[in-house]
């Protein structure tokens, strides 16, 4: 593969809508890209112990990227964070690219899960954070980033229901809500997981300082959920 | 005699005890056996309550940190409930992991078909890069679980019944072993499924192979046994009718052969009663077979075995 780099400069958030821009998008996966932007964006710059450099490192926080579809944003951080090459963007989808419009752990540097079918992420998070408890690397923190619709798959249930009990206070859940889901009510994400023992932060998935003090929020003893409310997808 | 699951629990909880990447993740059934094992490394011993696609998932997590999960419960709820953590959280996410089933086809036939699952090594099959080992002796589970969580990160899977042969025979994890030797002939018994082939061919000028790992198959070993007893091969296996097929056919590609497949037939039966009712149904009780394989080969076969 014979792709063009551009890896001499960093890149700040203001840069990424034209990051995103590289990427020739799939229509349907469009709006679904951006509700992610500013909680990948928090978290990269902010929050997760984790660098191009520790991919490979034991102690490194873990970011499972379980909602899959429109996964534009999520390059656009990894290429501006340095994990791929700003070079690899356009080629998003092709055939020889490593970036396709659902992510690959094995192709794309940073990414900890494929994804794309939905409901994968949080069961493989709550075995993730299990298995650095078992190591004794109580430190590093793993992090799933659903969607609200993508709650409805029973998958989810099974791990909301089980870390919460389990006491899985490593484990930090991010719910990007634009009401996609086709049927729920007012709170409903957050009660969900309050019901299994989870602490459970509602905050504007707009708002960079809201964002951080969520993710940083204490939550001893149990898991965290952050739901990230951002405009509704059909609005 | 004890059971092959009666083996599963010991035998994993030393290897527990042994190896620190070893973890086992479980669904409540089989949850009993590790108690004692589960207040030695509770970090280890992780049952996540009836939830199966959790249990396929968070194993694939463990993985993912480096270490060897071993995943317990019946074939149906281990391989077809949770199939699609299996092809993906596994295979998708190149992750790691040993899944040990038990009640094989029918270990439970007044449990019904809800707990039958014939069909498991052929979805298997539809995957890429699964070790499928199927002992026919507790002696046998022992070696094959051993072997399976010392494969590195391989996916294997460890197919565990209540049927059994009488005893127990040498296995590698790899090999055919060939049991008896003939002319007219080959048949290929996996698993519990050799004493009554041993039985329905007695006297016959037939080769016998013994597989217990069937994925990948051994056909280095099939093509030397029809070198000697010619390309008539008759598979006989405890789960699925012409689940191996394919691979028989694969091996003999280049010459001329016929196969026979025999084993757990496609219609749902819709009865309940005992283990032998069912092997009788299916037509793998010992006469069945021989009638079969008899029809099958014709009167070469008829002379005698060299044992």
């Amino acid at each position: 593969m014979t792709i063009a780099t551009d890896d001499s400069r960093t890149h700040g958030y203001a840069d990424l809508p034209r990051l995103m821009g590289m990427m020739t998008g799939d229509e349907k996966h469009g709006p679904a890209a951006t509700s992610t932007l500013d909680v990948l964006w928090v978290l990269y710059d902010r929050v997760l112990r984790v660098t191009p450099e520790r991919t490979r490192d034991p102690a490194r926080d873990r970011f499972l990227l379980s909602k899959g579809h429109g996964p534009m944003a999520y390059y656009a951080v990894l290429a501006a964070k340095g994990f791929v090459p700003v070079g690899w963007l356009p080629g998003f989808g092709s055939y020889d690219s490593p970036l396709g419009h659902h992510p690959d752990r094995v192709l794309v540097p940073g990414a900890e899960i494929g994804s794309g079918s939905l409901g994968h992420g949080l069961p493989i998070a709550v075995g993730t954070a299990l298995g650095l408890r078992a190591q004794g690397l109580h430190e590093p923190a793993v992090w799933v980033l659903t969607g609200d619709a993508e709650l409805d798959e029973g998958s989810n249930h099974e791990a909301i229901a089980f870390a919460g009990p389990a006491g899985l206070e490593r484990l930090h859940t991010v719910v990007v809500d634009n009401s996609s889901a086709r049927h729920a009510l007012p709170g409903g994400i957050a009660a969900r997981f309050e019901a299994a023992g989870w602490h459970a932060v509602t905050v504007d998935g707009r708002d960079h300082e809201a964002l951080y003090a969520a993710f940083t929020a204490p939550h001893p003893g149990r898991p965290l959920v952050v739901v990230a409310r951002v405009e509704p997808k059909n609005a | 005699m004890d059971t092959m699951r009666d083996r599963f629990a010991p035998v994993v909880s030393r290897l527990l005890d042994e190896d620190p990447r070893v973890a086992v993740v479980l669904a409540e059934i089989g949850a009993d056996g590790f108690r004692e094992a589960g207040r030695r490394h509770p970090d280890r011993v992780i049952n996540v309550g009836i939830r199966e696609q959790l249990m396929v998932g968070a194993a694939a997590g463990l993985a993912l940190t480096g270490l060897r999960p071993v995943v317990h419960t019946f074939a149906s709820f281990l391989v077809e409930r949770p199939f699609e953590q299996v092809k993906l959280d596994l295979g998708h996410q190149n992750a790691g992991a040993v899944l040990v089933s038990a009640a094989a086809s029918f270990d439970w036939p007044a449990g019904g078909y809800t707990h039958m699952a014939p069909g498991d090594v052929s979805l298997l099959d539809t995957l890429d890069g699964w070790t499928v080992h199927v002992p026919g002796h507790p002696d046998e589970a022992e070696t094959l679980l051993r072997h399976a969580v010392a494969a590195g990160d391989e996916k294997v899977y460890v197919r565990l019944s209540v049927q059994a042969n009488r005893r127990g025979r040498a296995v590698d994890g790899e090999r055919v072993r060939t049991v008896r030797e003939g002319r007219s002939g080959v048949v290929v018994a996996v698993g519990p499924a050799l004493d009554a082939v041993l039985d329905a061919t007695e006297g016959l000028d037939l080769t016998v192979l013994y597989a217990t790992t069937v994925r990948p198959f051994d056909t280095a070993g099939l093509r030397r046994a029809t070198e000697a007893a010619g390309t008539d091969v008759v598979l006989v296996e405890p789960y699925l009718a012409g689940t191996s097929t394919r691979v028989v056919s694969d091996a003999l590609t280049d010459v001329p052969h016929r196969v026979l497949a025999l084993g757990v037939t496609r219609p749902e039966l819709r009865r309940y009663g005992t283990i032998e009712d069912h092997v009788t149904a299916h037509g793998l009780d010992a006469g069945s077979l021989r009638a079969r394989i008899g029809g099958f080969l014709g009167r070469e076969a008829a002379g005698t075995a060299r044992t």
